[in-house]
């Protein structure tokens, strides 16, 4: 073959790749742009201190809302995920039992969202009449995040170095001690990272919390059942679909709030993971 | 490591608490089964097989006393229970996203580990891992303002022009609401998880074998085809299916530009389809009014057939995927 031809080729093929990677960043702009410019003239002081009343008001009980059923399905999911991780990858980590688990887990991470939402319907909200609710909110945002909880936390402690484990129990540690003291603190950038990332898709979610969390236009309370709670997704679906202008632009206000929330989780996420490679 | 007879109590205390809740996962998929099974039964006992293969979706007279009865179960008169035309919107759009999505994914996937220089590379990581978190609201606000008009105005009449000789481009463009609007969104969404997964899979190609095929005189993308991408293909596949399991269940952004029809099978790639998640969100008000609950059980029936397809689909994906990086870690 001519060799003028083959460079001709690798380079139209180099073309073509980064025209793919041109394209990707055309919906990435123009959501930022759509969502900025819509939502800019929406800001204001009483966004944050007004709940929404009918299309209109601000968004003070949907931003709480999101923080308290977020929240909470994080603090359910986390040390969960944990344990788990710690099985999989510390307790029992070449056996067939763990890969079962693996596996199971990844499945579970691919099971659609508003399937888990459903569930959690049929079973909390109906089965054991808890209403639309804050804990049954948490509980189905906490079934979608636990799997990516427990493989960032089974790959960070599958690189902590054999000898950490084995010098702490050469001194005389009992294993869970090591795991605590040693293993877990060692692995705690990489578990961290997976919290931050089933928080990031639970700030998120919107079809389970449907089904689950309802929707309100009063501040949460502390009830854990059978109080509906806002949230901020809900606020994004629904008021676009209005045809008054002031529900739109709290839309757009309410997606310009997710999307900073997300972009804080994710710098979070990164500047932990570069931390930790600097400190190698 | 001790024999099991001597380890301390605290530490098979540990070992049981660790592995009960790891053992959670396999609990709550049977529990998620079950309930839904549970749930949907008597609409499998009303609609029998009908349920997948009818076309109408009418959950009856609500204000009459009489009832259709099958199997010993009442429903309202004149109601049946027909998701083909969920089924087929769900894949269809599906389709087109895959089909949208693979060459960008591999390309990206490509550009990150082999053409870009590190930090450029970084830059596209962090956008792309930025698009994947975005909430599928926000695609969806993005779809519904942006892409529909753009669809209904100019990309839509653009292609009935260019390829209206192809029957599915054929027909009225409407709003631009629909399939195609439907399958544009989910492609923009599935992009960066299989372009994500295909980075780490390439990452994984040994670099003695693409530093001696440079040697020997290739070029970078004849090293491409030689080397990485036969190394990578299973996992590559892999992350696509994982791609399509994604994009099936995808509810809310699909609901915002899908235009959610019922009891109206797709004609062309403009018609308004219902995807079977998006219809679990959109029929549930119509469907609690119903006071023989048999349209909320059926919306249970959708969500268990959307269950066991994620399932169907996830499986060999995970298959293909830890044997591709089980290999990649071999090779290191």
């Amino acid at each position: 073959m001519n060799v003028t031809w083959r460079r001709v080729k690798d380079r139209i093929m180099l073309a073509l790749a980064a025209l793919m990677g041109i394209i990707i960043l055309v919906p990435v702009v123009g959501m930022l742009w759509l969502v900025v410019s819509h939502a800019l003239p929406a800001l204001s002081f009483g966004l944050f201190t007004q709940v929404t009343v009918g299309t209109g008001g601000g968004l003070a009980n949907a931003i709480v809302g999101t923080f308290y059923v977020v929240g909470l399905g994080i603090l359910i999911a986390a040390p969960l995920g944990i344990m788990a991780g710690v099985y999989v990858g510390e307790v029992n980590p070449g056996s067939s039992i763990a890969q079962f688990v693996r596996f199971t887990t990844d499945v579970l991470a691919g099971v659609p969202s508003i399937v888990i939402g459903y569930f959690g319907y049929v079973t909390l909200v109906l089965g054991l009449g808890w209403g639309f609710s804050t804990l049954a909110g948490a509980i189905a945002l906490a079934l979608i995040g636990i799997p990516y909880v427990v493989r960032s936390t089974e790959t960070a402690l599958s690189k902590v170095p054999r000898g950490m484990r084995e010098a702490s129990l050469a001194l005389g540690a009992s294993q869970t001690t090591t795991i605590w003291r040693v293993t877990l603190r060692e692995a705690l950038p990489g578990v961290v990272t997976g919290v931050l990332l089933a928080l990031s898709i639970a700030i998120g979610e919107t079809a389970p919390l449907l089904y689950t969390a309802g929707w309100s236009n009063y501040m949460p309370n502390l009830r854990l059942t059978h109080a509906p709670i806002g949230y901020l997704t809900y606020v994004v679906w629904t008021f676009i679909n209005e045809p008054f202008a002031s529900a739109n632009s709290l839309a757009y206000a309410a997606g310009l709030l997710l999307l900073i929330l997300i972009v804080i989780v994710n710098v979070a996420a990164r500047r932990i993971v570069a931390r930790s490679r600097m400190g190698r | 490591m001790a024999t099991p007879g001597k380890v301390p109590i605290l530490d098979r205390a540990m070992r049981v608490a660790t592995g009960i809740v790891a053992g959670g996962a396999l609990v709550a998929m049977l529990a998620i089964f079950v309930f839904l099974l549970r749930d949907s039964w008597p609409s499998i006992q009303y609609n029998g097989g009908h349920f997948l293969t009818g076309i109408t979706w009418n959950i009856g007279n609500l204000y009459g006393n009489s009832m259709s009865s099958h199997n010993g179960v009442q429903a309202p008169a004149g109601a049946t229970y027909g998701i083909l035309p969920f089924i087929l919107g769900t894949l269809l759009s599906s389709l087109i996203a895959v089909v949208l999505a693979v060459p960008l994914a591999v390309g990206i996937g490509l550009l990150l580990v082999e053409y870009l220089p590190r930090r450029l590379g970084d830059s596209l990581s962090f956008i792309v891992e930025m698009l994947a978190g975005i909430p599928s609201v926000v695609i969806g606000l993005w779809g519904l303002a942006v892409l529909i008009p753009w669809i209904g105005r100019d990309f839509g009449p653009w292609l009935q022009a260019v390829l209206g000789f192809i029957p599915i481009f054929r027909g009225p463009v409407g709003s631009g609401q629909g399939l195609l609007a439907s399958g544009l969104v989910l492609a923009v969404m599935i992009t960066p998880i299989i372009a994500a997964t295909t980075r780490d899979v390439l990452r994984q190609t040994p670099r003695e074998t693409k530093e001696g095929a440079l040697g020997l005189g290739l070029t970078r993308w004849e090293m491409i085809r030689a080397v990485s991408l036969p190394w990578s293909a299973s996992g590559i596949f892999g992350a696509v299916i994982l791609g399509l399991g994604r994009a099936l269940g995808e509810t809310m952004a699909v609901l915002m530009v899908s235009g959610s029809a019922v009891n109206y099978l797709p004609q062309n790639i403009f018609s308004p389809i219902g995807t079977m998640a998006a219809t679990i969100v959109s029929q549930l008000d119509s469907a609690m009014t119903d006071p023989t609950g048999m349209a909320v059980h059926a919306l249970a029936e959708i969500a268990l057939v959307l269950f066991v397809m994620s399932v169907v689909v996830n499986v060999p994906a995970r298959i293909l995927l830890s044997s591709a990086v089980r290999r990649g870690g071999d090779a290191q």
